[in-house]
């Protein structure tokens, strides 16, 4: 039989909902197997973590060969909007929480959570600016330290 | 169907231990797969979580989620966790006699 994985290191790089959540629910999944898990949030993922932003993350409905919308549909004031909220019903109904409830509980189930250092500079936040459920502020070096021994996930 | 011997019954499994059969369950039996989990004994605050996923299985045929767990009140994902360490959904639900759960969350 193969080796189960002992450990993965999640990196979420991007800021819109289908950016966010495989990476999320990734680290939920290894949580689940007793997985250890780690979630290194960076550039626009930040997003996920930063107290106001993480309650207003979206899904683009422009430039998104995804989502299978016309340009001139998708750009309509509020289309952003109005897509992500029918994405959260639905996503509500299967139990998949919403990203605050999600970032908690994946601190709950023990997985630990990052914040990239040179975004953090770049994008002048301060600590009190996340969720009390980030650990800590660091760079990449101590990203590879704490990911050694285990898988990398980029997202 | 692979049968398996626990603690004086014969009962039948999957190929990765679960129930197939939740007829033939019962409290010894889920002791015995706990300690197989490497959970020594069974305390009330597990109990509690097993009737509450064996209640939800009855009225919706599906093993409920670990957010669902949180959200009912019965038991904290801490607490979850701490109660049925290395994997708590796939754990409770075979000491509980019911079959793998299917969801990602």
């Amino acid at each position: 039989m193969t080796e189960k994985i002992k450990k993965v290191s999640i990196i979420i790089s991007k800021g819109s909902l289908d950016g966010v959540y495989p990476g999320l629910i990734m680290a939920n999944g290894a949580r689940m197997e007793g997985i250890e898990a780690n979630l290194f949030f960076t550039f626009f993922g930040m997003d996920a973590i930063h107290k106001d932003r993480m309650k207003k993350i979206k899904v683009a409905t422009v430039g998104n060969p995804g989502m299978h919308l016309p340009t001139f549909l998708g750009s309509i004031p509020g289309m952003s909007a109005l897509a992500t909220k029918m994405m959260m019903k639905t996503m509500d109904k299967l139990d998949i929480p919403p990203v605050p409830e999600y970032v908690e509980m994946i601190h709950d189930a023990g997985g630990r959570l990052y914040a990239c250092k040179a975004t953090v500079d770049m994008f002048k936040f301060k600590r009190e600016d996340f969720c009390p459920q980030v650990e800590a502020i660091i760079n990449v070096g101590r990203f590879y330290e704490i990911s050694a021994g285990g898988q990398i996930i980029f997202t | 169907m692979p049968q398996k011997r626990i603690a004086d019954f014969t009962i039948d499994v999957d190929e990765e231990g679960f129930l197939t059969d939740l007829g033939q369950w019962n409290r010894d039996i889920a002791a015995a797969i706990a300690a197989d989990e490497g959970i020594p004994a069974l305390g009330p605050a597990h109990w509690k979580v097993i009737e509450f996923l064996q209640k939800e299985f009855k009225e919706s045929g599906q093993v409920p989620s670990v957010r669902k767990l949180n959200k009912s009140g019965v038991v904290s994902t801490k607490d979850l966790y701490a109660l049925f360490p290395g994997g708590p959904a796939k754990k409770a639900a075979r000491i509980a006699g019911l079959k793998k759960p299917e969801g990602c969350v």
